[in-house]
């Protein structure tokens, strides 16, 4: 099927016919609807998407999706992910996830597809809890949590996501907010464009057992001054007068308000996605509040073969040797070695 | 028996229908390799062959220790043999831990062929000796035969400019001329692979075949052997034949299948011994279009699989027991996503890490039960070497026709053993092509809707407009394939798929039986013991016993035919290595009372203990009935 012949595709044509059951108020909701929302943009055929989750609440989203959907086992979605995409490169492959699922049972999982750069785009809806087995401790939940497994206080310290799979040599890399429905539009149409391993993170909240997870910084009262939309290629300024911004020293980030103690916009850290050395991702995927505004945008987007591609280039490479040497013959190939016949 | 007359002249040839050889030296001193060229050779010259390596799982445990100390044993015969024999005949060992280690297998009166170079006190000390057993009497009920293997090289091998250490190596070589020499074989094969091996290095490929023929012309020269052995071909069936082991022919197996079923073929695996060698294998072919995945773990190698068998391809995995215990929860996801999948599991003594070299029978039950909740998987075993091609190809027929994971039991004595394999020819092998579901332009459509006969549902894959369907691990409704939480319904969907896996065996073969359909004693086995009760049964029919044997290639769901066949022999005599996983479920199944035979030694059965076995049975029903 060609670009023109494409039917025009809308949100509805991506709502699958089941009821959808998360709680009432959850994040969840919103991330589906921009999901829904934004399939339509990508220009490809529905059955030519598959989503594939792994077991908590965000591991429903596949059911609600008219598209293929395969709702897995726990922590193990980028498994499958992988061999399907090795086995069928010609199809779009979104993972879903939260911070259990992809960093606790599917650590492991994760950050091996993320090197392999296996060309998945995975959303990682990350509230900071276990919510389907109804409040334990993630491992993104903040050191002295208290949940109902950890009484006292969890005395764990927290993952972060966006440092570890920088760290794992994730060719993309962005963070949103489950209720900044316009930006987590805009980072999924980014990840769903970027071949390779994606990895999207989205800051959601779970209203039940763990509400208001993220609300110190994204609320709307406060969030032009505790959180900092990257953007490509421009300063980082933040706040709600525009004065404040992040500057670089040695690897040391510092904020800055720009016009005091000499500081002009010429000094603050422009943000590049493109930059292929990972470290100064780490550095802004470490910045958080209070101390610093929490970024959202796109981290990280560099150029880099996917696992599919490598692997079909072995494959027809290998081919093309053999068949300089003539047909492959099954027969000859069963018989390899020393053979003898007996009359 | 190879024991020389010692009354034979130098040069004579001494006819023999079988012998069994076994080197053994160190870890590094490369027995392995010497077994498998003396297999190669003999196999060639059209004997019958069986071979048992036994190896370390350490790939280098401390020199000259015990721990340290590798084998190889090859029958061969002029006959038709089945197993790599109960006891050497010929012991070569190349170190004093060899000696000590191996010398209780040898027959009474067999031949021990030392490197007596090694015999110095540090080996000994190592080997627990106090004393040089060469020097007093403790060989004298043997035939001794004492050679300085590492002079002899040292000299062979003068004028290359190789190190000591270089030239040491290659003392094997010697060790496999003279066995050459002893046995008849020709050198050129051995030769040819020394030429390939090592191309480019010219000095340490002249080195080797120095050491061949300086071994090959010590036998024919010196005077310590009084004689040479004759070993005649084998008459097995008209064929082009080639040698091969079982993760060989495990691998050749999956490629025809997927040539088979006009589908491609994709593998995800983790390293495991022993079964990485398929894995190996299988990604040398790139060539053929086969992809292959060295997985982060076993756990997402069953995932990737799974994942690409939802995509339509071929998705199969390859592990041992301990990696077979990981897949546990993905295989429960494919019984409820019911896609085909194949799972290797190539045994290997447990628990835990176990042995990892060692054969064993353990993951039967474990292949049956070890997910959670009822989750029927059908589970089949190749009975040798050579056979694990055509059962290879079993398992995809079986997981494509019925849309079911199928676990495939082989062993680490069927994966590395050796036999004769009679080349099939390609153009004669029956398709097992299965097609995807079509795409359709009506609404509803319904991923659970099963084939009236086999009860498979259809393979709709990705990418097939009109079939956008959402599948996973939660329950689901009949036919519409969505999430279902009704009682009823989970009640007839677990009879369903109990019932689909029960169907396979309206498609499977009948069970052969080796011997009368009726008697007093059936021996059955399944898996790699087949060599040995083979040969336990021809021998005690040749008495006159009433013995059949039958073995199973099917193991879930059982043959229909079986259980009239248990109830026509007056015993069933069940030989397994483990503590008797199938009797548990004949038992349970047929409320047949079979008598278990439970070795789990890390080795296959002696004919001669399955022998003995049957025989006290056999006396006691005699007994019983004056």
């Amino acid at each position: 099927m060609t670009q023109s012949e494409l039917p025009v595709l809308t949100k509805k044509d991506f709502e699958s016919d089941q009821d959808v059951r998360w709680c009432p108020g959850c994040g969840d909701y919103s991330i589906l609807a921009q999901t829904q929302k934004t399939m339509p943009t990508f220009g490809v055929v529905k059955e030519k998407i598959v989503f594939i989750s792994g077991i908590g609440c965000s591991g429903r989203l596949p059911y609600y999706m008219n598209t293929y959907g395969f709702h897995t086992i726990h922590g193990r979605a980028a498994t499958i992910a992988t061999g399907l995409k090795a086995a069928r490169p010609d199809l779009m492959v979104w993972v879903i996830t939260g911070d259990g699922d992809a960093l606790s049972i599917g650590g492991n999982h994760l950050i091996h597809a993320m090197r392999r750069n296996v060309d998945m785009k995975m959303i990682m809806f990350n509230n900071r809890i276990y919510g389907l087995t109804k409040g334990q401790a993630s491992p993104t939940s903040p050191i002295g949590k208290k949940t109902k497994s950890t009484p006292l206080g969890t005395i764990e310290t927290p993952i972060i996501p966006l440092n570890l799979v920088a760290a794992a040599e994730a060719s993309f890399i962005a963070r949103s907010v489950d209720t900044h429905s316009e930006h987590l539009q805009e980072m999924m149409q980014r990840a769903g464009e970027h071949s390779g391993a994606a990895f999207l993170e989205v800051l959601q909240n779970c209203n039940i057992f763990n509400d208001g997870a993220w609300r110190d910084f994204t609320d709307k009262s406060v969030k032009e001054d505790r959180m900092l939309v990257l953007k490509h290629g421009e300063p980082m300024i933040f706040g709600a007068e525009k004065n404040k911004g992040i500057r670089l020293n040695g690897l040391r980030p510092e904020v800055v308000t720009i016009g005091e103690n000499g500081v002009s916009v010429a000094d603050l850290w422009v943000h590049d996605e493109t930059d292929p050395d990972a470290t100064r991702t780490q550095i802004l995927s470490r910045m958080w509040w209070p101390d610093f505004p929490v970024p959202v945008g796109v981290f990280r987007r560099v150029p880099r073969p996917t696992h599919d591609q490598l692997l079909v280039e072995q494959i027809d490479g290998a081919k093309a040797a053999r068949a300089a040497k003539g047909p492959v013959d099954l027969q000859k190939l069963l018989a390899s070695g020393e053979t003898w016949t007996v009359e | 028996m190879t024991t020389p007359d010692s009354g034979a002249q130098h040069g004579t040839v001494t006819e023999l229908d079988r012998v069994t050889i076994r080197f053994a030296g160190d870890s590094g001193d490369g027995m392995q390799l010497t077994g498998s060229q003396f297999t190669a050779t003999t196999a060639l010259f059209g004997n019958d062959v069986s071979t048992l390596p036994d190896y370390p799982a350490e790939i280098r445990a401390p020199a000259g220790s015990l721990p340290g100390v590798s084998g190889f044993q090859i029958s061969f015969s002029s006959g038709d043999i089945h197993t790599p024999g109960d006891r050497p005949d010929v012991l070569v060992a190349m170190n004093p831990a060899a000696l000590k280690v191996n010398l209780g297998d040898l027959v009474p009166g067999g031949a021990i062929i030392v490197n007596t170079d090694a015999f110095n006190d540090i080996n000994l000390r190592k080997a627990g000796f106090t004393e040089d057993p060469l020097k007093n009497q403790s060989l004298q009920g043997y035939n001794l035969y004492e050679i300085p293997m590492s002079t002899m090289v040292v000299g062979a091998c003068e004028g290359l400019g190789l190190s000591s250490k270089q030239v040491e190596l290659t003392k094997n070589f010697f060790a496999l001329g003279v066995m050459f020499w002893l046995y008849e074989r020709s050198m050129a094969g051995t030769e040819k692979w020394i030429a390939e091996k090592f191309a480019g290095k010219d000095a340490i490929a002249e080195a080797n075949r120095r050491a061949l023929h300086a071994g090959y012309a010590f036998g024919e020269t010196t005077e310590i052997f009084h004689t040479h052995y004759r070993v005649a071909a084998a008459h097995l069936p008209p064929g082009t034949y080639r040698n091969i082991t079982g993760n060989e022919a495990t691998a050749l197996g999956f490629v025809m299948a997927s040539k088979l079923a006009e589908r491609d073929l994709f593998l995800a695996s983790y390293p495991i011994t022993p079964a990485s060698d398929i894995l190996h294998q299988l990604s040398s072919y790139k060539h053929l279009g086969i992809k292959t995945v060295q997985s982060e773990d076993e756990i997402a190698a069953i995932g990737a699989a799974v994942g690409a068998a939802y995509g339509g391809a071929m998705g199969m995995t390859t592990t041992s027991g301990p990696g077979m215990a990981l897949k546990a929860e993905m295989l429960g996801l494919a019984v409820m996503v019911e896609l085909p999948l194949v799972v290797v599991d190539v045994q290997r003594a447990g628990p835990s890490t176990g042995m990892p070299t060692k054969t064993e029978q353990g993951d039967l039950l474990m292949s049956m039960f070890g997910r959670n909740s009822d989750s029927p998987i059908p589970v089949i075993a190749p009975a040798t070497p050579a056979e694990c091609f055509t059962m290879a190809i079993e398992a995809w027929r079986i997981a494509l026709h019925h849309m079911t994971p199928v676990v495939f039991l082989s062993d680490a004595f069927l994966a590395t053993g050796a036999e004769p394999w009679s080349i099939p020819n390609v153009a004669d092998l029956p398709s097992i092509k299965v097609e995807n579901a079509p795409a359709s332009d009506k609404p509803g459509f319904r991923p659970y809707q099963r084939d009236p006969e086999t009860l498979a549902r259809p393979w709709a894959v990705p990418g097939t407009p009109g079939l956008e369907h959402r599948i996973g691990g939660l329950e689901k409704l009949d036919e519409l394939g969505t999430v279902s939480y009704d009682p009823d319904n989970h009640h007839r969907m677990n009879l369903l798929r109990a019932e689909k896996v029960a169907r396979v065996a309206r498609d499977i073969p009948p069970t052969e039986i080796y011997g009368e359909a009726t008697g007093d004693l059936l021996i059955l086995g399944w898996g790699s013991t087949y060599g040995s009760i083979r040969s336990a049964v021809e021998r005690l029919q040749s008495r006159g016993k009433r013995v059949s044997h039958a073995h199973l290639r099917y193991l879930n769901p059982l043959p229909t035919d079986l259980e009239a066949m248990l109830k026509n022999f007056k015993h069933v005599l069940m030989p397994e290595l483990n503590a008797g996983q199938l009797r548990m479920l004949i038992r349970a199944k047929y409320l047949v009372d079979a008598v278990g035979f439970n070795l789990v030694r890390g080795k296959p059965f002696q004919i001669g203990e399955i022998e003995a076995k049957a025989e006290s049975i056999l006396g006691e029903s005699v007994e019983a009935a004056k």
